[in-house]
């Protein structure tokens, strides 16, 4: 899933200066399980703005909806009706739902009240580790399912580097090493002998390295009937 | 002769070596390694140029290497994975052996979280494994990575680094075997104070050979106080400091003598052990104290190796 936080509200007040009619947009997947982007914080957040409003006498107009999944047009779409009028979305989707929402609206100013960060799992509540770099050619089978792209401070591959000591890496005492990780895992699998095997130079064409990445399924493409048998609104 | 480097030389002809570290300066004025240069020449066979060592900015490794070469001392100059690309990295060697730079110190490098610029983006394009097999296609086979011709090959002498002291430590040595396969020529370690483990680290690599297919050059860092001990034990990624040795210091009348007195002690043991094939000197701003170091320990003169060093700015 999305990894995401919450804007520090100081910055945002900021951002908002100048506006009047305000949406708040949550939306119910990832960010709403990290506890930043969902129903609750969309109520939250609409509720401390509508306070400061009152209290610096901005005169702002707060309403707020929660959408099901803001980076699927279908989903944010049901903001058609919503956004008229408003001068200005607060996204409370990750960065994909506010391109998302913009794109759709394009009249309507999308501000971020996020920062997206990373893909990666909640480890227990309220504490999400990264897990994934999005690279385009995975090796968890090679280094015994943890990522080393994502999680060596260094995306190194073949091995820790002289910084880990005692299952730390050098950057953080809180910080697992990766490649310890790593090492610990292949051991348990009994692949000890992949720790051997030399990596070379990674194509990160498939990464982000190679510009913005497009996939295209054309199985799954809908010819023109197709759609209009749908009756979708895009 | 891969490089024809005085360092090579030494090393082929079974000589021990030495190498000493020169930090560059925060400074655009190569003065203070012209300094270094003049205090240590002679006492080493070749010095380590860092390349922006704990990720604070200096003088870049390559210019300190020619300023170096100027000043008729072989460089090794250090190249981390940290701040260059693939394309940077080919061509960055490329440019160093055009200007007469023989060895080439692989390295992942530290991260930025402990230098100046903290907010800055690491590129780690390649690791030091990969760096190395891509040098060594380049001297080898006068290929870039990916095959694309040379005219003319890069001149090179591959070292890696290795740390004995790090974690998981069953598997420092085969880390070091990757490294060795990938080219490394000759190995750098981590500096040393915990004796034993050093030793246990290269029975492991006797028993797979490593000593044999490159050299091992051991590390030493001199202390100059109890202090400077106990910073490289608490603040130094990657390090093991006793606790003897930092008593030695605390309560040595001269910390300055005995840290000196320490670090030709554990040259003289590094020198008995098989497989050790020299030792690099890394003094951090106290390189002045190189000299002497090497003649306590019974290591001058340096071999005088057929001229090594051919280049347009020698003087």
């Amino acid at each position: 899933m999305i990894i995401a936080e919450q804007k520090g509200i100081e910055e945002l007040i900021g951002i908002l200066e100048g506006h009047k009619d305000i949406l708040v947009v949550g939306c119910r997947s990832c960010v709403a399980i990290c506890l930043a982007g969902g129903e609750k914080e969309v109520g939250v957040l609409s509720e401390a703005l509508r306070l400061h409003s009152d209290m610096r006498s901005k005169g702002w107009n707060i309403s707020e909806v929660t959408l099901e999944r803001a980076c699927e047009k279908e989903w944010a779409y049901e903001l058609d009706q919503l956004v008229e009028g408003k001068d200005c979305v607060i996204s409370l989707a990750c960065g994909v739902g506010a391109q998302v929402i913009q794109e759709l609206f394009p009249d309507v100013r999308v501000v971020p009240g996020l920062n997206t960060s990373n893909m990666g799992a909640p480890e227990e509540q309220g504490v999400y580790n990264e897990k994934c770099g999005g690279c385009g050619d995975c090796v968890l089978h090679l280094t015994g399912g943890i990522c080393p792209i994502a999680r060596c401070a260094k995306s190194l591959l073949n091995g820790p580097c002289g910084g880990s000591q005692e299952g730390k890496c050098e950057i953080d005492p809180e910080v697992p090493c990766a490649w310890d990780q790593i090492y610990h895992s292949l051991e348990k699998l009994g692949r000890l002998e992949l720790m051997d095997v030399p990596i070379p130079p990674k194509d990160w064409g498939p990464s982000r390295s190679g510009g913005p990445r497009k996939m295209v399924r054309s199985e799954a493409i809908l010819t023109d009937e197709q759609n209009r048998m749908k009756g979708g609104k895009r | 002769m891969r490089s024809g480097s005085n360092l090579e030389k030494v090393l082929e002809d079974g000589r021990f070596a030495v190498t000493a570290e020169i930090g560059p300066p925060r400074s655009a004025d190569p003065e203070p390694i012209r300094k270094h240069a003049r205090d240590m020449k002679g006492s080493a066979d070749a010095f380590n140029l860092t390349d922006n060592q704990t990720a604070i900015v200096r003088l870049s490794s390559i210019a300190s290497g020619v300023v170096c070469l100027q000043e008729g001392i072989e460089p090794v100059i250090q190249m981390t994975c940290r701040d260059r690309n693939r394309i940077a990295m080919q061509s960055d060697v490329l440019g160093a052996s055009a200007l007469g730079i023989r060895n080439v110190l692989c390295i992942s490098g530290d991260h930025q979280v402990f230098g100046n610029q903290k907010e800055a983006k690491n590129v780690y394009d390649v690791d030091p494994v990969q760096q190395l097999m891509m040098f060594r296609k380049m001297r080898d086979e006068a290929q870039v990575w990916g095959g694309d011709k040379l005219e003319e090959a890069p001149k090179l002498f591959l070292g890696a680094a290795a740390n004995p002291f790090a974690d998981p430590f069953e598997y420092r040595v085969r880390r070091l075997s990757k490294k060795i396969n990938a080219g490394a020529d000759f190995v750098q370690t981590q500096a040393i104070y915990d004796m034993d483990r050093f030793e246990r680290w290269m029975a492991q690599a006797r028993e797979l050979g490593l000593h044999e297919k490159a050299h091992i050059i051991a590390g030493v860092m001199p202390l100059r106080s109890h202090k400077a001990a106990m910073y490289m034990k608490n603040k130094v990624s990657g390090m093991i400091v006793p606790d003897a040795v930092v008593d030695r210091l605390r309560t040595a009348a001269d910390p300055k003598a005995e840290g000196v007195k320490l670090c030709v002690e554990q040259i003289e043991h590094l020198m008995s052990i098989e497989g050790v094939h020299g030792v690099h000197i890394m003094a951090v701003a106290w390189e002045e104290i190189v000299p002497r170091i090497v003649r306590d320990a019974g290591l001058l003169p340096r071999p005088s190796v057929r001229e090594a060093i051919v280049h347009p700015y020698h003087s």
